[in-house]
């Protein structure tokens, strides 16, 4: 079973550097109108369970958002909402004209495994009326973007995880779309892989310009990726705390040496504290020993 | 082949033969009288002799089994995408295909041949209980699809239709085949019990009639010619079906993954 971690080295957009990161946000986001906004949005479930409460955050164009915070608090349910695929109990999700086309990255690579590599970065063309051969070109270069080029006719099992996740970044790259919604695509990952995906994404973001919405509870990823963090904290969820990360910054691992890499750390982590804990949270006294 | 492969296949034949020759010298040494345990080489030397009346049997009731089968498949795999797409029908329905798979066949059997004909309630119980393993297999893999992959599919807008032939049915493979490979065993069992209570009425045909026939003439090697080949059917159609199970999955699903040592 071939099992290949390597072949980013032959992709162009792979590189990154001070030139492009700029591109990482517009010059000055808080000109534009946001992408799309969630104004005071609940989410209760059919269980009773208040997953989100006052939930306001605004989506900028073009920017890196990290939506940050404890397992349970809501930010995969806040990203479901934007992507259409759950509707909110109370409030409103403003987007700015028509939704735009968005595609979604979930945790686990979500491949369909009775299907090649091509026939899974396919499948939303193909959804949309595109046939095989029409799609072709397009398949391909979603492939040679995430350096998967050879990788077409392989099945999911044949890759390696970090390789499924490129295929999941290709399917969902191959619509051109304006936004990438992305639930913690990289948590399941080993610390190696993870930070080359991490580069990767970021020199896709830049050669394509779509706006990032990302799920973590990893600080040093949100510092490493973003643009701006919203931390949420635990229920009900809800945004309680925002932090710019200087988007002129190349990210490298310059950048992960640096000392504003480590401040902006620190600064997110106790951020992140402060809201684990509030009520609600899992440092709360009162949900403390029932999380156990 | 490895020490470990010849070993596997090595092992059972020569088990087997072991156990024969015991027959065999068992038999010889107590001098036991065919018609009541005849030795395995008269069965095999009856089973040459007889065959042109055992394989005309064993084509009856092979030929009962694969319609049964594909009936089972037909209808098993149709109602199951009834139950899939309409929920509704499934709450109203498959409380009686349970029932139905819970009383025993045999029960059936009697009054079957009441109101139809010897060859077509035979037909029906094979039928019936080949049925069921599919349609509960196939009704629990359409409805086990990837949670994540359903989402996908609404977020990029696909009809019901397209997400039942792109996503759903091809999730429901691996439990529609292990279905078919419970329902092919059972498909020949059904063929067989029905046979054997359809009695002279069956017409004489199939290989259980064979058996109870047989049996009256106290002709025993032929009875153990005439189990030798519903046994050799059916360990064939298993084998069959876990091939096919085998070539449509091993590209993707764990059961059909060599295991590394």
């Amino acid at each position: 079973m071939p099992v290949v971690g390597g072949g980013i080295e032959r992709v162009g957009v792979m590189s990154l550097n001070p030139a492009n990161a700029q591109d990482l946000a517009p010059s000055n986001p808080s000109a534009l109108a946001p992408l799309v906004a969630l104004r005071g949005v609940d989410k209760i479930f059919a269980n009773g369970l208040e997953a989100l409460k006052g939930l306001d955050i605004e989506v900028r164009d073009g920017e890196f958002l990290s939506l940050l915070g404890p397992s349970g608090c809501g930010k995969s349910t806040a990203l479901r909402l934007l992507a259409g695929l759950t509707t909110p109990t109370r409030g409103e999700i403003d987007w700015r004209g028509e939704r735009p086309p968005l595609s979604f990255v979930f945790q686990e690579p979500t491949l369909m495994p009775w299907a090649t590599v091509f026939a899974n970065v396919w499948l939303p063309l193909r959804l949309s009326g595109l046939s095989k051969e029409r799609a072709r070109p397009r398949v391909e270069k979603a492939l040679d973007m995430v350096g998967l080029t050879g990788f077409a006719r392989a099945y999911p099992r044949e890759l390696s995880g970090g390789m499924k996740m490129r295929a999941s970044i290709a399917r969902a790259l191959v619509t051109r779309p304006a936004a990438l919604l992305m639930d913690e695509p990289f948590a399941a990952l080993d610390e190696i892989t993870r930070l080359r995906l991490n580069d990767d994404l970021l020199a896709l973001k830049s050669a394509l310009g779509a706006t990032i919405v990302f799920v973590t509870h990893s600080v040093f990823e949100s510092v490493y990726l973003s643009s701006r963090i919203v931390i949420i904290a635990a229920r009900p969820g809800r945004a309680v705390a925002e932090i710019e990360v200087d988007a002129s910054q190349p990210r490298n691992a310059e950048f992960r040496m640096s000392r504003v890499y480590a401040e902006k750390c620190r600064e997110t982590s106790l951020a992140l504290h402060a809201a684990m804990a509030l009520p609600g949270g899992p440092e709360s006294p009162s949900v403390k020993g029932a999380r156990a | 082949m490895t020490r470990r492969d010849l070993s596997e296949t090595l092992l059972p034949i020569f088990t087997l033969a072991l156990a024969l020759l015991a027959w065999e010298g068992l038999v010889r040494y107590y001098a036991i009288p065919p018609y009541i345990l005849p030795v395995p080489s008269l069965v095999i030397a009856t089973l040459i002799k007889d065959w042109g009346t055992l394989s005309g049997s064993l084509i009856v009731t092979l030929s009962v089994t694969f319609e049964a089968l594909a009936a089972a498949v037909v209808g098993g795999v149709a109602i199951a995408v009834v139950f899939a797409q309409w929920r509704l029908v499934e709450r109203a329905f498959f409380p009686f295909a349970v029932a139905m798979q819970v009383t025993p066949i045999v029960a059936i059997a009697p009054l079957l041949l009441i109101y139809l004909s010897a060859k077509a309630a035979v037909l029906a119980v094979a039928f019936l209980v080949a049925f069921f393993p599919i349609l509960a297999n196939t009704t629990l893999g359409l409805s086990s699809a990837d949670r994540n992959l359903v989402d996908l599919f609404r977020l990029y807008r696909a009809s019901r239709w397209r997400q039942l032939v792109w996503l759903r049915l091809p999730s429901s493979l691996p439990y529609f085949l292990a279905g078919l490979r419970i329902g092919g065993g059972l498909a020949l069992i059904g063929a067989i019990v029905a046979e054997i209570a359809a009695g002279s009425a069956g017409g004489g045909a199939g290989l259980a009639y064979r058996i109870v026939e047989s049996g009256f003439r106290l002709n025993i090697s032929r009875m153990f010619a005439a189990l030798l080949l519903i046994s050799a059917s059916g360990i064939a159609i298993y084998l069959m079906l876990s091939a096919l199970s085998y070539v449509l999955l091993r590209h993707w699903h764990e059961s059909a993954q060599e295991r590394e040592a």
